[in-house]
């Protein structure tokens, strides 16, 4: 269990907004650390409906991205629901390149997110 | 041509290290007012160009080590990359964009620095990658 948290938990209703603390998703140890939690709202806690609020995101690497799938493919495997939001323009364009936005419910804002979740 | 950084350097296989060299190279291209675009790219492709010569080139064998060549212009900023790994056959990277590779993490970090840069060259064995971003000046980003 680390010490160290990379995700700023908050309970909206019944949804759990999980905001990302760093703004550079991209050193391999901190990857680790932040799918670890991501995947524990899932696994440890069965959380179904989770928001992931991207907003002081501005870098993340491809590994980052494998985590998002991990834990996209874990939501969907325990019939719950994800989406992220407030994701800047450069990082969009990284989604889009990569055609992850396909597989990703993608809002502009949280409140747009939480909108019908 | 204004040289705003020019250097060759080896580092041992310690994402650490590359965390440094990478900041190095980032200032000079922000000093030479490269787009912040441009800035993000390169950051995007240093990390990728870096994490698979450490930790997939030269499986973070501490004995090996990693060459960066770099140099920052006005007009280009040019990084050379080669580890003292086996390389790897670069035309046979599946496409993560396919339809049944979308969930699969593999082969984006490549997709990505292609996007990014204005260049982005492997030679034959796959050890070694050249990244190149042309500057992209005020008058091209409103056309």
């Amino acid at each position: 269990m680390s010490s160290t948290r990379r995700l700023d938990i908050e309970e909206v209703g019944d949804v759990t907004v999980a905001k990302f603390v760093d703004k550079k998703i991209l050193d391999e140890t901190n990857i680790q650390l932040i799918g670890n939690q991501m995947f524990g709202l899932v696994d440890e806690d069965g959380r179904k409906k989770i928001v992931l609020d991207f907003s002081t995101v501005e870098y993340l690497s491809s590994a980052a991205l494998g985590k998002l799938i991990t834990m996209d493919k874990k939501v969907k495997a325990a019939r719950g629901k994800l989406r992220l939001c407030a994701i800047r323009p450069e990082i969009l364009e990284v989604f889009q390149i990569t055609r992850l936005d396909k597989i990703f419910d993608i809002k502009s804002t949280q409140e747009q997110a939480l909108d019908g979740m | 041509m204004p040289i705003y950084e020019q250097f060759e350097i080896q580092i041992p296989s310690d994402t650490a290290e590359g965390q440094a060299i990478q900041e190095k190279i980032i200032a000079a291209m922000e000093a030479a007012e490269f787009s912040p675009r441009d800035v993000f790219g390169m950051r995007l492709a240093l990390e990728e160009g870096l994490v698979n010569a450490i930790k997939h080139g030269n499986r973070m064998d501490p004995d090996k080590r990693v060459r960066i060549a770099c140099t920052v212009s006005d007009v280009i900023a040019s990084i050379e990359i080669e580890d003292e790994g086996p390389g790897f056959d670069w035309n046979d990277v599946p496409d993560p964009t396919a339809e049944e590779n979308l969930d699969r993490p593999c082969g984006r970090g490549i997709m990505l620095m292609r996007a990014f840069m204005s260049k982005v060259e492997y030679n034959d064995s796959g050890n070694k990658v050249l990244l190149e971003k042309l500057r992209v000046t005020p008058d091209e980003t409103a056309s």
